[in-house]
């Protein structure tokens, strides 16, 4: 015996989004998956209505908590009950932009610097999209504020720091070690 | 050419650019718990992350349009080395020739001197590839590019860092670029997969972004204090698939696990 698919009822939606609006980004936790920017969207699976759909975009493309990420979505959508599937989208590419306000202060607040806009080529290196040959002599970036005391007189220690997603700074006026953001 | 062709033409191009990202990611783990300072150890991991990711999209991808058991797993582990469609450039180990069985140091020039000449050819070449008319692939273009500008500007400080240093890394670096600048022929050599996916409007050929290549390593060298080598000699054909005895231990490696222990989970 068939019965006719009931598509999902927009408090079922409703309710699915406060549910996934408290998850925290795995390996920062004072920021929500949706203030990232990586929760993207959730809505009735164009295929099949009575299923809901929850897309979700990778920072970098190795970054390793997607995976972590992606099941603590499941996980969330198994205790409401919701006959739900997680789906991953690359385009448009995730960008620190999309980031809110409200999400950069809570960084700060946490500890880590956050990240300034790289407008809209989204490149955040200094590179415009038609800028070809690396430049030799870096543009001076924007100053880096220290999380602890605001001094912008830090340094940069190494690009690369503790994700793929931040840079090591280091603030020259309370000595103070920090993470950065990155632009991306 | 018929939708089967293109598909064909895709996952042979998706293989290339994949292999090309999963070996070079391979090869640069091997700095993970060794680099030279901490920061330098975790900038090249964090990079490894970056290549093995974008692997991973381009072979999912493969997969996908490949149907079947193929998943990103079975193209990664369950390939030999003739299967493999990557530049030789990127097989070679992280130090001046040596043979395939033998033990070392690894170099951190030769190691950054690859990075470097890589990179100056993905910036572009995923700029390019952005247009591909498959929009997946250019959606992975897209998200990689952002990461190749990165990787380029961390070589190319380096570069400049020990060609323009001590004696010592001036001659290290030049040994390094001499060593590895005749590899780079293949990035403009005709090979039957590249042809098909140019054709097929998916794909770009590097000799495009030729230009663009040469004028970053000639403004880079040059702020480095080295001499650009000559590029005659040898030339590989890794994306033919044939490949230098290096890529068999690279693999070997990389394999061994998942072919003990076929379809293992965790």
């Amino acid at each position: 015996m068939t019965t006719a698919v009931a598509p999902v009822a927009p408090g079922v939606l409703a309710r699915v989004r406060a549910a996934l609006d408290a998850l925290t980004d795995p390996e920062i936790p004072v920021v929500t998956l949706a203030e990232m920017g990586i929760l993207r969207d959730v809505r009735p699976a164009a295929d099949d209505p009575s299923l809901v759909e929850v897309v979700i975009t990778p920072t970098y493309s190795g970054c390793p908590a997607m995976a972590q990420i992606a099941n603590d979505v499941r996980a969330t959508l198994q205790r409401l009950g919701v006959p739900a599937r997680v789906t991953t989208q690359l385009a448009p590419a995730w960008t620190t932009d999309w980031m809110s306000d409200a999400a950069r202060e809570k960084l700060r607040a946490y500890g880590i610097a956050p990240p300034g806009r790289c407008g809209v080529d989204g490149a955040g290196t200094g590179a415009t999209a038609s800028e070809h040959v690396v430049r030799l002599v870096p543009r001076a970036p924007e100053p880096v504020a220290c999380p602890r005391c605001g001094s912008t007189h830090t340094r940069e220690v190494s690009r690369f720091g503790s994700t793929a997603c931040k840079a090591l700074y280091q603030c020259l006026d309370c000595r103070e070690p920090f993470d950065h953001f990155k632009p991306h | 050419m018929n939708a089967v062709a293109i598909d064909n033409a895709l996952v042979d191009y998706l293989l290339h650019l994949g292999d090309n990202a999963l070996v070079l990611g391979q090869r640069n783990s091997q700095w993970c718990g060794v680099g030279p300072v901490l920061e330098e150890d975790l900038a090249l991991t964090n990079q490894t992350l970056d290549l093995i990711g974008q692997a991973r999209l381009l072979y999912q991808e493969a997969a996908r349009l490949q149907g079947g058991d193929a998943t990103e797993d079975t193209l990664a582990y369950f390939r030999d080395a003739p299967d493999f469609r990557n530049y030789v450039l990127l097989e070679l180990p992280a130090s001046l020739p040596r043979v395939g069985y033998a033990q070392g140091d690894m170099d951190w020039g030769v190691t950054l001197a690859r990075n470097f000449l890589y990179s100056a050819l993905m910036v572009p070449l995923w700029e390019a590839l952005q247009a591909s008319a498959h929009a997946p692939l250019a959606a992975i273009a897209a998200k990689s590019l952002k990461e190749a500008r990165y990787h380029l500007r961390h070589a190319s400080e380096w570069v400049v860092r020990l060609g323009d240093g001590t004696d010592v890394s001036h001659a290290r670096m030049q040994a390094a670029f001499d060593h590895l600048m005749p590899y780079t022929q293949e990035f403009w050599t005709d090979s039957d997969l590249e042809q098909a996916a140019v054709e097929a409007g998916v794909g770009v050929h590097p000799t495009q972004v030729r230009d663009v290549w040469r004028a970053t390593v000639e403004a880079t060298l040059q702020e480095a204090t080295l001499r650009v080598p000559s590029d005659v000699g040898y030339v590989p054909q890794g994306k033919q698939g044939l490949h230098s005895e290096h890529l068999s231990y690279l693999l070997g490696e990389m394999q061994c696990v998942a072919r003990a222990h076929p379809g293992a989970v965790w």
